[in-house]
C-alpha cells in the first residue's frame, strides 16, 4: 500500500480564510444593529444589496479570468467587501451609487490587480472614495436623521423604494448632514455651544453614532480577542486620532472635540474593520503602529483642515500608498539578532 | 522556583499524547533481521570492520569512523553477519544506503562489557572516549556524536547544562515514558554530563503536560542542585533556541550554538545512553520508540533494538495495514513521511505516527495568501513568514536571505496557522535547498577559475622562461658574429699593410682565424647554452628551500583550519561549511606547494645530469 507522502507539517489548525472572513461578518452585526436602530432601514438594505453585488461581480470576473469560481467565492471575502461598503455609504444612498462603489471596488481594485491578496490598496474604500468624488451631492444629502427605528424612521418598504427609484437626493425631513459635517461647517460662524444644539448631536456625543461606534468597538474588540486582527492597527489609528487631537483641537469654538471624532464618523468602522484588511496594511507590528497612526493623523487633518467632513477612505488609501515603504524599514528583530535587518539586500541598516 | 522567560509566537496544536502514554514501556524483543545504516547521524559514515558471514556478539563494535566526525555502530544482539548493502534507511527522500544486515541467532551473547563504578576516579577525556566508544549521538534532533558536543572549545565555559525533557511535538512520548519508568538513569546520565563539563546549574526542562514525569525527576533529583523547570506547553518549546531562551531568557546569536552563550541542551535519550554506557558498560543499541497514530491498537512505547525494522514495531502496536495512510517519522510538525516500513529505527528515531486519512487529512488547497500575519504571530523566531514566502515563490532568494530565511527552524507553526494552507515551511525548504545549491555552484565555479588562471600564470611563466632563452642565444649569436667580423677586418686591415707573401700568409692566417671563428662561433651558444640548464639550478637551489618553506606553511595552515573545522562541527557550528571551503582550499594549496617542489627537485635532478656531460 502506498503511503501519502506529504512535506511536514502533517497537523493543521481548522480555520481556513473562508472562516476568517466570515467571523469578520459576525463581529460587525452589532455595528450593523446599532445603524439599524438608530437610522432606520437604510444600511441594512445597503449591505445586502452590496453584498449581492460584490459576490456578482467577484463571480464574473474570476469567470474571466478562468479561475474556479466556486472555490474563491467561498472565501467571504467579495462579500466582506461589500459588507463594508454596505456599512459605510449614507442609508438613502441611490442604489447605482452603491453598485458602483461596490462594483469598482471588486472589479479595478481587486481583480484587476490579480484577486485576493494582491491588491495594494483596500477594495471597499477604492469604490467609496470613486463614489465620494463622483457623486457628492448623493453621498452628502443622504445620510438619515437620527431617529429610533419603532419611533419616527422610516419604514422598510418606503426605504427600500427611496433606494431603488434612484433619485439623488433623498426625500425631504428623512436626511440630515452628519454631526461632523455639521460641526465642520457650523464653527467657523458658530460657538461650540450653538452648533451642538443642532438635533444631530442630541443629548450625548452624537445621537445614535455614539452608539453605532460603540458597537463596532465592541466588534472589533470580538476580533482582537479572537486573534483575527492584532491590537496594532486599531491602537494606532485611535492614537494618532487622539494625539493630534489633543495637541490641535482643544478649543471646541474652533475645532470639533476628541469624543465628536471617536464617536461620530466611521471611526470606530475603521479603525477595527477597515483599516484591518490585512492585503492592504503594513506587516510587523512595528509597522501596523505606523500604519495606523498614520491613518489618525491623517484622518484629524482631512477633517479638520481638508474640504470632507470624514475621511477614513482617503486616509486608508494614502496609507496604502506608504505600506511598501513602512515595510521595508520596520521588520522585527529576529531571534538571535542584535538589530532588525532593514531595507533591501546590500544596504547598511 | 525557576525563573522563565516567554518566547514569541508559539501554537498550542492538539496533543494527541495520552494515545500512547497508557501503556508502559514495552519490549519490542528481536526481529527476525536487524538493519543497521551506517549513517546514523550528521557527520561521516562509520566503516563496517566485520566480515559478511561473521559471527558477532551483542555490543560487539561492526563499523567505527576512522577519519572525521562520528561514532560506532554495535550489534544489537549476537548473530551472523548476513551483507553489507544498500537498503532504504529513514530520510525524507526515501534513499537507500549502506547498511549492515544482522541476522539473529537468538542467543543474544553479549560480548566483554566494562562497567565503570567510579567514573570520577577516571580523567574526563577517558569517560568522553567511552560515550563515544558507546556510538552515543544525540537521540533528539539531528544525532550529533555526544562526546563531540560534551567538548566544547576551550574559551566557550558551559554555565548552564540543559536537559531538554520538552517534548513539545504532538503525539511524541518517548521521553515522557523515558523520564517516568527511567527517572534515576536520566539524573546518573545528566551527572555524569555535568561532571565532565562543569556548569554552575544542571536544569531539566519538562512542558506542564507531563505531572508523571515532573513527579519521577522530582524523587529523582531530591537533594541535588538540579532545578526541575515546569515550562508552559507551547510548541515548540522543546526546540533548542526556544527552550534556552524560557530557562535562561538569552536568545543563541544566528549562526552560532549555545555554547556560545554558555549553554548545553543534551536530550533526556541521550542522557539515559551516557548512563548506561559508562555505568555499565553498554553501547547504545536500543532506544525507546513511540508507536502512535489511530491506525494502530495497542500504541505506546516500545524499547525496541536499533535496527528493528519499523514493520516490526508496528505488528507489536497492532496495525491494521488497510488504516494506515500516511507514516510520519517523528511528529505530525517536523516529521517526514515514509515510503516503506521496512526502514529500520535508528538512533534519532523517536516516534512513528500510522495515522489515518481522517487524523492527518490531506491539506485544503492552498488559497492566496492575504497577508494576514497570522504567521508572523506564531514564528518563534520573530520572523517575517510572509514575506519570505512572497520572495521563495518569486525566487528572490536573496531577499530572503536578507529577512533570514536560514534562521527559519522549520517548526511549522506558520503553516500549522495558516488560513489560506499554503506549505509555506516547503516554500522556504525550496529557497534553502536552492541557495544552498547556488552557493555550492560558485563555489565549483570559484575552484575551476582558481585552477584555470594558475595554469594560465604557469604557461605565461613558461613561456617567458623560453623567450628568455631565446633571446639569450640569440645575443650570443650575435655576439660571435660581431667578434668573427671584427677580426676579418683586423686581419684586412693588417693585410694592407704587407707583401704578397705576407698577404699570402694573411690569406693563411684568415683563413685560419675564420676556420677559429667559426669554431668559437659553433663554441659560444654550446658556453651560453650551458649556464641556461646550469643557472636554473644554482638559482632553484634556494628556491627549493623557499618551497619548501612554503609547503611546511601551508601544511601548518591547513593543519589549524582542519582544527578549527573539527571544532566548528564538534559545536554544529553555521560555518562549518565555510570552513570546509577553507580547508579544501588549504588542501589544494599543500597539493600545489609540493608538486611545485618536485617538480623543482625533478628539475634539479635533470639540470644535474644534462650539465655533466659538458663538463
Amino acid at each position: 500500500m502506498a503511503f501519502v507522502q506529504q512535506s511536514s507539517p502533517h497537523a493543521h489548525s481548522a480555520r481556513p480564510t473562508s472562516r476568517v472572513m466570515l467571523w469578520v461578518l459576525i463581529a460587525a452585526l452589532p455595528g450593523l444593529l446599532a445603524q439599524t436602530l438608530f437610522f432606520g432601514w437604510g444600511n441594512l438594505i445597503n449591505v445586502v444589496f452590496c453584498i449581492a453585488v460584490a459576490i456578482a461581480s467577484e463571480a464574473a470576473l474570476l469567470k474571466l479570468r478562468k479561475k474556479p469560481v466556486a472555490f474563491f467565492i467561498k472565501d467571504n471575502t467579495a462579500a466582506v467587501t461589500g459588507l463594508l461598503l454596505g456599512l459605510s455609504l449614507p442609508q438613502f444612498a441611490p442604489w447605482w451609487v452603491s453598485a458602483v462603489a461596490v462594483i469598482s471596488a471588486i472589479v479595478v481594485a481587486k481583480q484587476l490587480y490579480g484577486g485576493l491578496g494582491s491588491n495594494p490598496f483596500n477594495p471597499a474604500m477604492v469604490g467609496y472614495a470613486l463614489v465620494l468624488v463622483s457623486f457628492p451631492v448623493a453621498m452628502t444629502t443622504n445620510w438619515a436623521e437620527p431617529a429610533m427605528l419603532w419611533d419616527g424612521a422610516p419604514g422598510f418598504g418606503e426605504t427600500l423604494a427611496t433606494i431603488a427609484s434612484g433619485q439623488q437626493t433623498a426625500v425631504d425631513g428623512w436626511a440630515m448632514a452628519t454631526p461632523l459635517d455639521e460641526y465642520k461647517h457650523k464653527i467657523t460662524t458658530h460657538t461650540a455651544a450653538e452648533v451642538l444644539n443642532h438635533p444631530t448631536f442630541g443629548e450625548g456625543v452624537a445621537k445614535g453614532w455614539e452608539w453605532v461606534n460603540a458597537a463596532f468597538l465592541a466588534g472589533g474588540l470580538l476580533l482582537i480577542g479572537l486573534r483575527i486582527i492584532t491590537w496594532h492597527i486599531p491602537a494606532g489609528f485611535l492614537g494618532g486620532l487622539i494625539v493630534m487631537s489633543l495637541a490641535f483641537g482643544n478649543n471646541a469654538d474652533l475645532y470639533a472635540p476628541l469624543s465628536l471624532h471617536l464617536l461620530a464618523g466611521g471611526t470606530m468602522l475603521g479603525a477595527f474593520f477597515i483599516a484591518t484588511d490585512p492585503v492592504s496594511a503594513a506587516t510587523s507590528h512595528q509597522g501596523k503602529l505606523i500604519y495606523g497612526a498614520g491613518i489618525g493623523i491623517l484622518i484629524y487633518l482631512i477633517r479638520t483642515w481638508g474640504n470632507y467632513p470624514d475621511a477614513v477612505a482617503f486616509s486608508v488609501l494614502l496609507m496604502n500608498f506608504a505600506v511598501p515603504f513602512i515595510d521595508h524599514y520596520t521588520p522585527p528583530r529576529t531571534y538571535g539578532h542584535h538589530k532588525a535587518r532593514r531595507g533591501v539586500p546590500g544596504s547598511q541598516g | 522556583m525557576t525563573q522563565l522567560w516567554d518566547f514569541s509566537g508559539g501554537i498550542h496544536p492538539p496533543e494527541h499524547k495520552d494515545i500512547s502514554t497508557a501503556r508502559p514501556i514495552r519490549n519490542a524483543g528481536v526481529p527476525d533481521y536487524l538493519v543497521l545504516p551506517l549513517q546514523q547521524h550528521i557527520g561521516d559514515p562509520a566503516e563496517a570492520i566485520v566480515e559478511v558471514g561473521e559471527r558477532v556478539l551483542k555490543g560487539q563494535k561492526l563499523a567505527d569512523v576512522k577519519t572525521g566526525m562520528g561514532v560506532p555502530v554495535h550489534a544489537p544482539t549476537s548473530g551472523v553477519i548476513e551483507s553489507i548493502a544498500d537498503f532504504p534507511v529513514p530520510h525524507p527522500s526515501g534513499m537507500a544506503d549502506r547498511c549492515i544486515t544482522l541476522k539473529p541467532d537468538g542467543e543474544d551473547q553479549w560480548c566483554q562489557r566494562n562497567p565503570v563504578k567510579d567514573y570520577r576516579s577516571l580523567e574526563r577525556y577517558q569517560v568522553l572516549h567511552i560515550i563515544r566508544d558507546a556510538g552515543i549521538s544525540g537521540m533528539g534532533g539531528a544525532g550529533f556524536p555526544t562526546n563531540i558536543k560534551l567538548r566544547p572549545p576551550r574559551d566557550r565555559k558551559v554555565s548552564t547544562l540543559i536537559l531538554n525533557g520538552a517534548e513539545c511535538e504532538p503525539y511524541i512520548t518517548a521521553d515522557d515514558m523515558t523520564m517516568r519508568e527511567k527517572a534515576d538513569e536520566v539524573v546518573a546520565g545528566l551527572k555524569i554530563m555535568a561532571w565532565i563539563l562543569r556548569p554552575e546549574r544542571c536544569v531539566i526542562g519538562i512542558e506542564d503536560n507531563k505531572p508523571e514525569a515532573i513527579a519521577a525527576l522530582r524523587k529523582a533529583t531530591e537533594g541535588t542542585q538540579t532545578e526541575i523547570a515546569v515550562v508552559p506547553t507551547k510548541y515548540p518549546s522543546g526546540g533548542e533556541k526556544q527552550l534556552i531562551q524560557i530557562l535562561t531568557g538569552m536568545e543563541v546569536p544566528s549562526g552560532g550554538i549555545p555554547a556560545d552563550i554558555g549553554v548545553m541542551c543534551q536530550n533526556i535519550g541521550t542522557a539515559v545512553a551516557v548512563a548506561q554506557a559508562v555505568l555499565e558498560g553498554t553501547p547504545l543499541i536500543s532506544r525507546v520508540v513511540t508507536i502512535t497514530g489511530e491506525a494502530v491498537r495497542e500504541p505506546g512505547n516500545f524499547e525496541a533494538l536499533i535496527g528493528t525494522p519499523i514493520e516490526h514495531l508496528l505488528e507489536q502496536a497492532g496495525v491494521n495495514q488497510d488504516a494506515v495512510s500516511r507514516l510520519v517519522l517523528g511528529g505530525p510538525m517536523m516529521g517526514y513521511t515514509l515510503t516503506t516500513e521496512a526502514v529500520p529505527v535508528v538512533k534519532t528515531t523517536n516516534c512513528v505516527i500510522a495515522a489515518t486519512a481522517a487524523e492527518l487529512p490531506a491539506p485544503p488547497p492552498e488559497q492566496p495568501c492575504i497577508r494576514c500575519g497570522q504567521c508572523a504571530e506564531a514564528c518563534p523566531m520573530e520572523l517575517l513568514p510572509q514575506q519570505l514566502f512572497w520572495h521563495a515563490k518569486a525566487t528572490e532568494f536573496e531577499k530572503a536571505e536578507h529577512l533570514n530565511l536560514f534562521d527559519c527552524i522549520e517548526c511549522g507553526a506558520c503553516s500549522y496557522v495558516c488560513p489560506s494552507s499554503i506549505p509555506l515551511v516547503q516554500y522556504y525548504r525550496f529557497a534553502k535547498g536552492e541557495i544552498r545549491a547556488q552557493q555550492a555552484e560558485q563555489l565549483k565555479a570559484d575552484r575551476a577559475r582558481e585552477r584555470f588562471e594558475a595554469r594560465q600564470a604557469r604557461l605565461e611563466r613558461e613561456q617567458q622562461e623560453k623567450e628568455l632563452r631565446r633571446k639569450e642565444r640569440a645575443k650570443a649569436a650575435a655576439d660571435a658574429a660581431a667578434k668573427k667580423q671584427a677580426e676579418a677586418e683586423k686581419a684586412a686591415d693588417e693585410g694592407e699593410a704587407v707583401d704578397e707573401r705576407a698577404a699570402k700568409s694573411a690569406l693563411v692566417e684568415q683563413a685560419l682565424a675564420r676556420k677559429k671563428a667559426k669554431a668559437e662561433a659553433s663554441q659560444p651558444p654550446a658556453a651560453s647554452a650551458q649556464p641556461a640548464p646550469s643557472a636554473p639550478p644554482a638559482e632553484q637551489k634556494p628556491d627549493i628551500e623557499a618551497l619548501e618553506k612554503q609547503l611546511s606553511q601551508a601544511q601548518s595552515k591547513l593543519d589549524t583550519m582542519q582544527g578549527m573545522l573539527d571544532d566548528a562541527k564538534a559545536q554544529q557550528a553555521d560555518n562549518v561549511e565555510k570552513l570546509e571551503r577553507a580547508v579544501a582550499k588549504n588542501h589544494d594549496r599543500v597539493q600545489r606547494a609540493e608538486e611545485a617542489l618536485s617538480e623543482a627537485r625533478d628539475k634539479l635532478a635533470a639540470g644535474s645530469t644534462e650539465s655533466q656531460p659538458t663538463h
